[in-house]
């Protein structure tokens, strides 16, 4: 007999929405977090898109933590020089059920950690998973965990432990790891009145922004971020490790660097660093993503490396609370069936192939690549910005320039070839189109 | 051009981060592979600067300050040269406005 139907390894958004579905079914189910509370070790850019919460705690929105809902939404252009925007706003994204919310994940995941205690889970923090229990055929069993006599045995073990997943890499389930899959994540949270912050991004009450940003990093691939939380922003960037590696700048003089930037430093000055952090982030989807499930074993969340990095769209607590979800629905299913092999728990790779989670992964699995390319990180902004700049310069006594002639021109500037242009043209169309 | 920062100290920034520190090493470096490395891409990815470089051509590194994050591990071109796991349970970062 195990001490649990389901141990849950990780009590982020994965792991609590996967607790909260075990036991909601009545069944037992341990839920083991490393940190003294739920999400004290997690960070992230910063929105969340909670709609599969619809699924899970009905008008969510009513009891979520959130600093604000995003109603403006920016992407953001840099050159050393120069900066264009695209800017949007939806009214619609300020009433219920909203679209994204900036929050604090200590604050979000500890309220949905709680939901599932609520349900009936038992969570256990200041817990360290330090490997996986299996039988003599090998199947999963249990936890050994850093506590004294502290393995714990189950029906089938979810590890949602997050972009290091040891657990899934101690089984075998990474082919290989790749530091080119993945980005590092350096955020500085700069405390700001919440006058000045709604003046300074023209917002009001608990509406927010939120601004992606191409370029302003140094020349290392990534990007960077703004959201306006009620009192704070968040600031940062994301580095692709082997270009963060190769080069001498530190992480933390590359978001100076931002900040510095004369597109940047208005919307940021004045404010003082209040926390600073750094997390990984799994990039390359479906590309480097491990086997999901095997005996007794499923794997979701960041541990799946179910992040969605594909520039226009930045996603990845949705994709963690979802196949959280569906890990818990595969592994109640299996348990009732009584059959927790690979083949007993196939219904999760179902509920993930019939959904978002991986569909979205499918249609963008060329995205991440095309995105950290060095021509859309290096010359395509300069392209676009200096296109524009021949636009709306006025430089009598000449004449207006054509578009095409300035376009042709900057192209031949900058060295960009037509056919690299027009395979990222159809690439960046087969995935966004 | 772009203006200036005022930034604030390095020491003064991680001081903005509350870490639970336990007596256990939770990084471990093999520094004789440190001191054949030519490439030390730990010095300057990692965002808590845990590693420094020793005129005699090593690595000293401390593991208090820690994220937790993994960029050491996995930008370094040594195989098995930084092992790491994670600290004790309640130990290590703690994040609060993240």
């Amino acid at each position: 007999m195990s001490d649990f139907d389901v141990i849950v390894v990780g009590a982020g958004p994965a792991g609590s929405c996967a607790a909260l579905t075990i036991a909601r079914t009545g069944k037992s189910v341990a839920l083991i977090e490393r940190g003294p509370f739920p999400g004290s070790k997690n960070m992230y850019g910063g929105v969340v898109y909670p709609r599969i919460l619809d699924a899970l705690i009905p008008e969510w929105w009513n009891e979520m933590p959130v600093q604000r809902w995003v109603t403006r939404r920016s992407t953001m252009l840099l050159t050393d020089t120069q900066s264009l925007s695209i800017d949007f706003r939806s009214d619609a994204w300020g009433d219920a059920p909203y679209n994204g919310a900036t929050a604090f994940r200590p604050d979000f995941d500890n309220w949905l950690a709680n939901k599932a205690v609520e349900a009936g889970a038992t969570l256990v923090c200041s817990t360290t998973v330090t490997g996986l229990i299996t039988n003599a055929n090998g199947a999963v069993i249990g936890i050994h965990t850093d506590r004294p006599d502290g393995d714990l045995t189950a029906s089938v073990v979810i590890a949602c432990d997050g972009v290091n997943s040891f657990l899934a890499k101690e089984h075998g389930m990474y082919p290989h790891t790749d530091a080119a899959h993945f980005t590092l994540g350096v955020k500085e949270t700069i405390t700001l009145s919440k006058e000045i912050i709604d003046e300074r991004f023209a917002v009001r009450g608990n509406q927010g922004v939120d601004i992606e940003i191409l370029g302003g990093t140094s020349g290392v691939n990534g990007g960077g971020f703004i959201y306006t939380n009620l009192d704070s922003l968040s600031v940062g960037v994301v580095l692709k490790l082997p270009k963060l590696a190769a080069q001498s700048k530190r992480p933390e003089e590359i978001i100076a660097g931002l900040k510095s930037h004369s597109a940047i430093a208005p919307l940021v000055e004045g404010g003082t660093i209040s926390e600073y952090s750094a997390h990984l982030i799994p990039e390359a989807g479906l590309k480097m993503m491990p086997t999901l499930l095997d005996d007794g074993l499923l794997v979701a969340g960041d541990a799946a490396a179910m992040c969605l990095a594909a520039g226009i769209w930045l996603e990845g607590v949705n994709f963690a609370m979802a196949s959280g979800m569906y890990a818990a629905q595969a592994a109640c299913e299996a348990i009732e069936k009584g059959n927790t092999s690979a083949k007993g728990l196939s219904l999760y790779k179902k509920l993930l192939e019939d959904t978002f989670v991986l569909r979205d992964h499918r249609k963008l699995r060329r995205a991440p690549q095309l995105v950290l390319s060095d021509r859309v990180q290096h010359m395509y902004p300069a392209l676009i910005t200096s296109v524009v700049q021949g636009m709306f310069h006025v430089n009598n006594p000449l004449p207006k320039p054509g578009l095409r002639k300035i376009l042709k021109d900057e192209r031949r500037r900058l060295g960009i070839r037509t056919i690299d242009l027009a395979k990222d043209a159809i690439t960046g169309f087969r995935s966004f189109g | 051009m772009s203006l200036q920062w005022p930034d604030i100290s390095f020491q003064d920034r991680m001081a903005t981060a509350e870490f639970r520190v336990h007596e256990r090493a939770h990084i471990v470096v093999n520094s004789d592979s440190c001191n054949g490395c030519t490439t030390r891409a730990c010095v300057v990815a990692c965002p808590a600067n845990l590693f420094v470089p020793t005129s005699d051509g090593g690595i000293v590194f401390n593991y208090e300050q820690c994220f937790e994050c993994g960029t050491c591990y996995m930008v370094c071109n040594e195989e098995g040269a930084i092992s790491w796991t994670y600290p004790e349970g309640g130990h290590g970062i703690v994040f609060h406005h993240t």
